[in-house]
């Protein structure tokens, strides 16, 4: 991989990357493999009309779909918190910049049991949706409300930081330009926490997508209409079926992994724009 | 700079740290009173909804059926047992990652190279890698009919189904964390900090330890609490690699849906709601250490 | 003590066979399906007790649960489980063919080795407001039936038999039963992983007419979580869900345990054991025992598989593989 690169003084180099790529290949890279060379057992006509059998496009589409659109409005949602934990002081502050990695922490079926019990008919949000006619648990609106709520502390935990290093002096320098708050935020400080909001859209995008544990007691899982990716690789496993589930497995994998490439490519883009060295 | 306090007055009481008064107090970095009222009041009643809520859920479901049998989950020695499981699986994957975080940080924000960015994709990949297939890849490595299957049964050695395929799960699972709080906080610092220190005659450890680590201290805190969280709550890989043997091999995840499978939703949520609190206990840390190296600051 | 059960299990990772040979006292494995674990923390200490006092051996059963095919894979991909039990056979054929499981296994015990046997019932609310009374009603349109997903729950898997048995026998054709199977799961609005996770949908979320589930987990529902209030309606006739138990031999004789696995599924078929099998709601295969507790199992016609389908390999070939009659049925209904 890294072959070729301009002089630093820096130290280190060797040894910190060799320690990456050799961790990254143990830990990663080579039970990752195991998964493609089981599926290479089948030929290519039968990975085919595994991976494209009706119901499993559709769980793609659900799967991808509500995954971006969770990451979306995480992404919206997760900067507008992290901008008042970091910049406004208000009562009970402290407690929910606490609990913002509360989703990290809940073992992801308790997180669907509990969101279930919310927004169920009978539960203590879906009684009022219920009437209105907006259906959540067991249908795809649930998978939408559990990938949120896994997703949201990415976001918030990868701006937050970089919101408490912005040296306020660039704001000043903005204001005293004439630039009013919109301005100075658009052209000066949302550029700089671009490449970090996309890094946490990235990742609440990449960990919504495999997600398993919280969406299976809320998404209702019938066919071609709430059921997730992962399902159908459990499935699969279950009727011992290997090669059928490292099959979507693969496809997933593949997809996520172009899907991450171009948003990190993105992201080194904006990085690049904005001035900062990468 | 003109400090305005008078409008200070929605502000109240909440002793808010130097950082936020210095936000607020300065023009510059102030928004208009209605536009903080918006982000504030869309931000909250996100976080309302969508974290508050369920939280509560777990911990009015905890204490259904009162204090005494969400002490007696507790007390219970299956859930002891899969306490000190997760702890111990914790206490080895978090500083393995740690370790790795700061490595692969330093190689991808200090120096250039070719394959940065597919690098940076592989260290993400974890994240999107659905639980459910990490525990069938290393079923397919260490399973019975796996690549060491019948090596490791002949020494027998166990793995999978034992306290080292949680382990590895869990390292699997939780692998990008540090990593990815770090990347963006280095190369968002530059280097010119550790350049002028070699040109100053530092050496590679003391470039690291006086010069880089107080700079990413906080990035670094959040990503082992991140780290740590979501090692102890990990559900589906440990789930697929753990064999649920009860008192042995299960994890505080696996004995929550034990109980909950058992229709003992009290105990369950009791179980879970310690998961939360641990998570909350260790942002008091975090806190605490915040202060203090603020108060030794001056 | 579990106090010291971690230092233990890192001891055992490293090191199992110095335990095995060393100590007097043996351990042995049970992996079992969802629904059993009741069952087996009272059979666990039962065993151990009986063999102190009849073989003065000192004995300790674990135990570890979870869906019956997913507990199969695990055994297949080297959980050291010494004993099998499950609610479906397929699941130990799954080991005979790994060579784990001896292919006679069936012929090793009483009963075809199933130490007991349900059937799949209806649980409805109380006073049953929809007045479902057999399975015609739950092709009803308008009402709601919750079952779990069939292809991950063998639960599902004997709902589905036992639908299809019955449509099997009114209409007299496949095509009428498959008809029949289509309207049926044209009601269904949820598809849970497992038995517990539908009947946490049905009694905690308030989804649903009707569930279909094991009369061991009606009769428990009906006890545990009453005071919500619901009743039990035995269809006409249902499936015989036996639920089979066998020795993995391959495993138990590597670690020495192969004569201690028998006797802890022999000690099933005891009066003693087929007690507790009665106290957990699953039917004694001891006349006896049954007799003892006929007001809690209500005489109910049921038919096995095998008479009717031809046996669980030919079922799950023609409707449970991918793209099999039940995957055709979910896409278009």
């Amino acid at each position: 991989m890294a072959k070729s690169r301009s002089y630093s003084v820096l130290p280190g180099f060797g040894l910190s990357l060799g320690y990456t790529l050799v961790y990254l290949g143990l830990i990663v890279l080579i039970p990752m493999a195991a998964v493609f060379i089981k599926t290479a057992e089948l030929s290519w006509d039968q990975f085919w009309n595994v991976v494209s059998s009706p119901r499993v496009v559709a769980s793609y589409k659900l799967s991808f779909g509500a995954s971006l659109l969770a990451a979306a409005i995480n992404a919206v949602f997760g900067m507008l918190l992290a901008w008042a934990l970091v910049r406004y002081s208000f009562p009970g502050k402290k407690i929910i910049d606490a609990l913002i990695d509360l989703p990290f922490a809940l073992p992801t079926a308790v997180a669907g049991i509990a969101l279930t019990a919310l927004y169920a008919p009978n539960g203590w949000l879906g009684q009022y949706l219920e009437p209105l006619g907006i259906k959540v648990a067991f249908a795809p609106l649930g998978v939408l409300v559990a990938l949120v709520f896994i997703g949201l502390p990415f976001v918030v935990r990868t701006v937050q930081p970089i919101l408490e290093d912005l040296e306020t002096e660039l704001e000043e320098a903005a204001a005293s330009l004439g630039a009013n708050r919109w301005q100075t935020f658009w052209y000066v400080v949302f550029p700089i926490l671009l490449p970090a909001l996309l890094t946490g859209f990235a990742l609440a995008f990449a960990r919504a997508v495999g997600e398993y544990g919280s969406v299976i007691f809320i998404a209702g899982n019938i066919p071609m209409v709430s059921e997730i990716t992962p399902l159908m690789i459990i499935t699969r496993l279950e009727q011992y079926d290997y090669n059928g589930a490292t099959a979507i497995a693969v496809v997933m994998l593949v997809f996520s992994f172009v899907l991450l490439l171009a948003i990190n490519g993105l992201q080194a883009w904006t990085a690049r724009r904005t001035g900062r060295t990468l | 700079m003109s400090i305005v306090i008078g409008k200070q007055a929605l502000v109240t009481a909440a002793p808010g740290s130097a950082a936020q008064t210095r936000f607020e107090k300065n023009r510059a970095t102030r928004e208009p009173v209605w536009v903080k009222r918006i982000i504030l009041g869309l931000g909250l009643t996100f976080f309302t909804i969508f974290l508050l809520m369920p939280l509560l859920a777990v911990f009015v479901e905890a204490l259904r059926k009162g204090l005494d049998v969400y002490w007696q989950a507790l007390r219970d020695p299956d859930a002891i047992a899969a306490i000190k499981l997760t702890l111990l699986t914790a206490v080895i994957a978090v500083p393995l990652n740690l370790v790795f975080g700061i490595a692969a940080a330093w190689s991808i924000a200090k120096f250039d190279f070719r394959g940065k960015q597919l690098l940076i994709t592989l260290i993400d990949l974890p994240f999107s890698v659905s639980p459910v297939i990490v525990g069938l890849m290393y079923v397919l490595v260490f399973g019975a009919s796996g690549w060491f299957g019948s090596w490791l049964i002949e020494n027998d050695i166990k793995i999978i189904f034992a306290v080292p395929g949680i382990v590895l799960a869990t390292i699997f699972v939780t692998f990008p964390f540090i990593a990815r709080e770090l990347i963006p906080l280095m190369q968002a610092q530059g280097r010119e900090e550790e350049e002028a220190a070699v040109v100053l005659g530092a050496r590679g450890w003391q470039v690291f330890w006086y010069v880089t680590l107080p700079n990413i201290k906080w990035g670094l805190l959040y990503g082992v609490i991140l780290c740590n969280a979501r090692a102890m709550g990990e559900f589906g890989a440990v789930s697929v690699v753990s064999g649920h043997i009860r008192g042995l091999t299960n994890t505080m995840p696996l004995h929550v849906e034990i109980l909950y499978n058992e229709y003992q939703f009290a105990a369950a949520f009791a179980v879970a709601s310690l998961l939360a609190i641990l998570a909350v206990f260790t942002l008091v840390i975090k806190s605490w250490v915040e202060y203090r190296t603020h108060k030794l600051g001056h | 003590m579990r106090f010291s059960v971690i230092p233990k299990t890192l001891a055992a990772a490293l090191s199992s066979t110095l335990l095995i040979a060393s100590a007097h006292s043996q351990t042995l494995l049970n992996v079992s399906y969802d629904v059993s674990r009741e069952l087996y923390k009272d059979i666990n200490p039962a065993f151990a007790s009986h063999m102190r006092q009849q073989h003065q051996q000192t004995v300790s059963v674990n135990q570890s649960h979870g869906g019956s095919s997913r507990q199969a894979m695990a055994v297949a991909a080297g959980l050291e489980a010494d004993i099998v039990t499950m609610n479906q056979s397929p699941d130990i054929d799954m080991l005979v063919s790994n060579g784990l499981v001896d292919s006679n296994w069936r012929e090793q015990f009483p009963h075809q080795a199933t130490p007991y046997t349900t059937t799949s019932v209806f649980l409805v609310r109380k006073g049953n407001p929809k007045n479902i009374r057999d399975w015609d009603d739950l092709t009803r349109a308008g009402l709601t039936v919750i079952v779990p997903n069939p292809k991950t729950s063998g639960n599902g898997r004997y709902t589905y038999v036992a639908a299809w048995g019955y449509a099997l026998e009114k209409t007299g054709s496949d095509a009428g039963a498959e008809q029949f199977v289509r309207a049926l799961l044209g009601n269904v609005p949820v598809l849970d992983g497992g038995g517990r996770g539908a009947t946490t949908t049905f009694t905690q979320r308030g989804v649903g007419d009707v569930l279909v589930t094991f009369e061991n987990e009606a009769i428990l529902i009906a006890q545990e979580l009453g005071s919500a209030g619901f009743d039990i309606v035995y269809p006409s006739v249902s499936v015989d869900a036996a639920a089979p138990a066998a020795i993995v031999k391959k495993v138990t004789e590597r670690r020495g345990t192969t004569a201690l696995a028998r006797q802890y599924l022999d000690f099933l078929f005891t009066t003693e054991g087929q007690q507790i099998i009665a106290k957990h709601n699953f039917r004694p295969r001891n006349e006896d025992v049954l007799a003892e507790n006929a007001n809690r199992f209500p005489p109910v016609a049921t038919f096995t598989v095998e008479e009717k389908l031809g046996g669980w390999e030919a079922v799950n070939k023609r409707h449970f593989v991918e793209g099999a009659l039940f995957d055709q049925i979910m896409v278009n209904r």
